[in-house]
């Protein structure tokens, strides 16, 4: 069949192009992958398939526990900021007051600044915090702090950061969910007899459950991917997965880095696949 | 929409707990370091807030000019591939067959849900002396003889530059300008598209003259997207680059992690967070005048 | 006559720098259809939320069936309503959609079952109960919506622009379906609606809105042959208005001056002074080569335009006195038009008895 003019999509140029850019997005990413079942340290060349790197990798206690660390404070940021972002969401999609603009302008920050600058506010926060809390000897705020040193609270300063940059996310995700709906809907079920709460449960909450989701997943895999901001707001005695993997990179190349990393794209990509079906719109009525 | 006063319960209810971490966790961390920026080291833990301006002048000192120029140029330059690379990238997508949209974007846009760090590692192993890269030349090298004819194969020194630090910068960033792009593209009413050609222009022409004059806001999306990060990135041109290929971000980090300046370090953040504000305000007259024109 | 079922008195509503609603007293009666009928914007839909309980009024009171609602909110309130984009909820089966309004006020059980089928049978949607409203047509998801406002079995249903997301052929069968229904059940129907064929064919009695006032209440007949106003005789159909002044009286009628037209004698039963308006309709006015017989209002002119609907056919005629004149002629017999041709010269006549006197 010939080309029509507007049929840029079948143009071998374009569809080269494009292969080449994702063969080169994914080489990399598919080498890491594969390197990390080679039964060879150094060589790149294939000498056969072993387990034995995801085996050390396990047996690493630092690394383990970096990584369940993670998964923790990923799981505490995600109940939290999904929370947070819905509320939120709902707040800006449903209130008309003034400042709003402002407002709007400022949950938007944390997604728009780069991470350093929010890096390095955290330490000085958690630091000026720690230097506040430890000067009590007794007391109510040193008992907190007592508390705050035992797993998984000890995680709280990098979930809680994990959560400010986090629910912004989620809140956007909610709310362009919410910009499709009906108020009429709303309004339905009112008018059928609904009080508010029976409304919110039966007819609001049902159509924004894709979007919680997806939200849910996006700062799950947000707050797992996060280095930057754990980097900075971490103490020296909590090792996170990305922060471990950076100070084992930074001595060079590994096949157990590759099987760690391996382990964190499943993990990632699983969460992202899922979280782009939950997305999908749906028609409503 | 209804008025905040017709139902405070639910207002304050859905307000506070963003409102409240949001202060917490994020404007009063920020607004500690802007008044930092502007405060003095009297001893190794205490920072007095005396108002000067020394932190700021000091960022204009040659040395670190040099370096906010390097990252400026570094960042711009790896933008723009980024955007040469996105724009068709995103262009084909938006015209392939509809049931591939979906998997072509997730394909696109999946590398960059996998983590920053993981991905600046894989180019490592992609780019070092004995890296995959190297060792492919070297087969094609030995393949073609070149081996007998010249001697052997010197691997290239292909890390620890700029020229690593671009590459770093545009493989992370390169599917957050897809995205943009992707939405304003595939908004454009393919009649205007029609209409040019139909009046007579060339597909170049037409390209230049109707396509990218209508999904500017996407384009300069994009640049903003990828930009603003960009220029803030310390984990590429720790990883990538070497002594010399130092951005802002590492000087940032430098400040804080090891050199202990903190008021420093937080006068160079705000910089990066004044950038940063007016890159936004571009968008956002961007925004307002494409809205004016064409009426979307 | 029984007491009104809903009785608006004195609504005002208020927007920020417009009013919405302006000072509406109705009452309407127990089993009428009454429509609310007025361009896009003159508040017809507002006075409608207000009665549902959406919108508080800035002043006055709504009763229904004699108690003040006016603070009840719209759960409490015994109307139903038919929204104009239907609102059956997505996520919902058909049954589920009809059932959610006896549920949520704590219906037993064993009546719901019984009572939703009913209702889906009384808009014959009884096969399609376990369907999801994505795999329903317009005219099915409408009806849904209708079902489930009636097994809530309200005092008053009001409809939103009910048929306005239908097209052409459907409409005018869902409009014949909604008064038959109306008749079936005897309830009050309250509908909105912008389209005055809508409102004519439905309803009982026509409130015409204009500017958030009420300008005329009638019947269908009434409003047609006897606008109020200007803005109503235009909005109602189509007509030929002329500006004239009132000269003096003359038994039963009153002596108009119109330019183009003379000195004509209107019946009309009220005193008249000053500037007017006459009116009069296209499909009175007759059409003929020959100058017609004295005692009729006539006057010749130009066919200056001309469209062809198969049963009918419009005209406009241009005198020479720069009138322009719309005429609607039956195409009676299948040569009809075969006998005029634009830019011939016609007579036109219609009787005085034919035309209104609207006072500006």
């Amino acid at each position: 069949m010939k080309r029509g003019p507007l049929d840029y999509g079948r143009s071998p140029w374009l569809i080269a192009f494009a292969i080449v850019t994702f063969i080169m997005l994914y080489a990399p990413i598919a080498q890491l992958i594969v390197f990390s079942f080679n039964d060879s340290k150094r060589n790149v060349v294939w000498r056969g398939f072993t387990l034995k790197y995801y085996q050390k990798a396990w047996n690493d206690v630092s690394l383990v526990e970096a990584f369940v660390n993670s998964i923790t404070i990923a799981v505490m940021c995600t109940i939290v900021a999904t929370i947070i972002g819905t509320a939120v969401a709902l707040w800006l999609w449903r209130f008309r007051f003034p400042g709003k603009t402002a407002v709007e302008g400022f949950m938007a920050l944390p997604i728009v600044i780069p991470e350093i600058c929010m890096g390095v506010a955290m330490l000085v926060f958690f630091s000026r915090m720690g230097r506040w809390i430890g000067s009590f000897e007794s007391g109510p705020i040193y008992w907190w702090s007592e508390l705050f040193s035992i797993w998984p609270l000890n995680l709280g300063a990098i979930t809680a950061a994990h959560i400010a940059f986090s629910f912004p996310f989620v809140a956007v995700v909610v709310r362009s969910r919410l910009a499709g709906f009906n108020r009429e809907l709303e309004e339905a079920s009112r008018d059928l007899g609904a009080s508010e709460w029976q409304t919110f449960v039966n007819v609001i909450l049902p159509y924004m459950k894709p979007g919680i989701i997806a939200g849910a997943l996006l700062s799950f895999t947000l707050s797992l991917d996060d280095f930057v901001i754990t980097f900075f707001s971490a103490g020296p005695e909590t090792n996170t997965f990305p922060v471990k993997v950076y100070s084992l990179v930074r001595r060079g190349v590994s096949p157990d880095i590759n099987a760690a990393s391996t382990a964190l794209i499943v993990i990632t990509v699983v969460a992202t696949i899922l979280a782009m079906k939950l997305q999908t719109p749906e028609k409503q009525g | 929409m209804e008025n905040w006063k017709d139902n405070r319960l639910v207002f304050w209810v859905t307000a506070l707990p963003g409102v409240f971490w949001l202060f917490v966790f994020f404007l009063v961390p920020l607004t500690l370091i802007w008044l930092m920026s502007f405060g003095e080291k009297t001893s190794i833990l205490d920072i007095e807030i005396t108002g000067t301006l020394a932190n700021y002048a000091r960022t204009f000192q040659a040395v670190y000019l040099k370096i906010i120029w390097k990252s400026l140029w570094i960042s711009v330059l790896a933008t723009a591939v980024c955007l040469a690379i996105a724009y068709p990238v995103a262009f084909g997508i938006c015209f392939s067959p509809k049931r591939w949209r979906p998997l072509l974007l997730l394909l696109v846009i999946l590398p960059f849900w996998i983590n920053l760090l993981i991905r600046t590692y894989a180019l490592i192993a992609v780019f070092r002396t004995r890296g995959t890269l190297n060792f492919t030349l070297e087969w094609l090298w030995n393949l073609a003889f070149l081996d007998k004819l010249i001697g052997p194969f010197q691997p290239l020194e292909l890390l620890y530059n700029n020229g690593a630090v671009i590459v770093g910068l545009v493989y992370v960033f390169m599917p957050f300008m897809v995205l943009p792009l992707y939405a304003t593209i595939e908004r454009l009413d393919r009649s205007y598209l029609e209409a040019s050609l139909d009046l007579g222009a060339s597909q170049w022409r037409t390209f230049f003259s109707v396509t990218v004059p209508l999904t500017m806001p996407g384009i300069v999306s994009g640049i903003i997207l990828v930009f603003i990060p960009m220029l803030g990135m310390f984990l590429v041109p720790d990883l990538l680059g070497g002594t010399n290929a130092i951005m802002i971000g590492n000087v940032i980090t430098d400040q804080f992690k090891a050199a202990n300046d903190w008021p420093f370090g937080a006068a160079l953040s705000f910089l990066l967070m004044y950038i940063t504000f007016a890159a936004l305000a571009v968008r956002a007259f961007v925004d307002a005048r494409s809205k004016g024109r064409v009426g979307v | 006559m029984s007491d009104p079922i809903v009785s608006i008195k004195g609504i005002t509503k208020r927007f920020p720098g417009v009013i919405a609603v302006d000072d509406v007293n109705v009452d309407i009666k127990e089993n009428e259809f009454f429509a609310l009928l007025g361009p896009s914007g003159c508040g017809k839909t507002t006075l409608l939320r207000i009665i549902a309980g959406f919108e508080t009024p800035t002043e006055g009171a709504i009763l229904i069936d004699g108690e003040d609602m006016s603070v009840t909110p719209p759960n409490r309130r015994p109307v139903n309503m038919v929204f104009q984009s239907y609102a059956v909820f997505p996520h919902m089966t058909v049954s589920d959609n009809v059932a959610y309004g006896l549920k949520v006020v704590g219906t037993p059980a064993a009546e719901i079952g019984p009572r939703v089928k009913e209702a889906l049978e009384m808009v014959q949607l009884d096969h399609l109960g376990e369907r999801k409203p994505d795999q329903l047509s317009g005219g099915q998801r409408q009806r849904v919506a209708l079902a489930r406002a009636l097994v809530k079995q309200p005092k008053v249903l009001l409809l939103d622009e009910p048929l306005s997301a239908l097209d052409a052929k459907l409409r005018e069968s869902m409009q014949l379906e909604l008064a038959r229904l109306q008749q079936t059940i005897g309830i009050t129907f309250i509908i909105v609606t912008h389209d005055q064929d809508e409102a004519l064919s439905m309803a009982d009695r026509i409130a015409v809105m204009d500017k958030g006032a009420i300008t005329q209440i009638a019947t269908p007949e009434v409003l047609y042959e006897q606008p109020n106003s200007r803005f109503v005789a235009d909005f109602i159909g189509k007509v030929n208005l002329f500006d004239g002044t009132v000269t003096g009286a003359q038994g039963k009628a009153v002596k108009v001056d119109v330019a183009g037209l003379g000195s004509l004698a209107i019946p009309h039963d009220s005193e008249a002074s000053g500037k007017v308006s006459l009116a009069v309709r296209p499909e009175k006015i007759k059409l003929s080569k020959t100058k017609p017989k004295a005692g009729l209002i006539a006057t010749s002119g130009k066919i200056a335009d001309w469209a062809y609907y198969g049963n009918t056919s419009h005209m406009y005629i241009e005198t020479p006195d720069d009138l322009r004149i719309a005429v609607n002629i039956q195409n009676e017999s299948r040569d009809t038009v075969d006998h005029v041709d634009i830019g011939d010269t016609v007579w036109l006549s219609w009787r005085p008895e034919d035309t209104l006197l609207l006072a500006e």
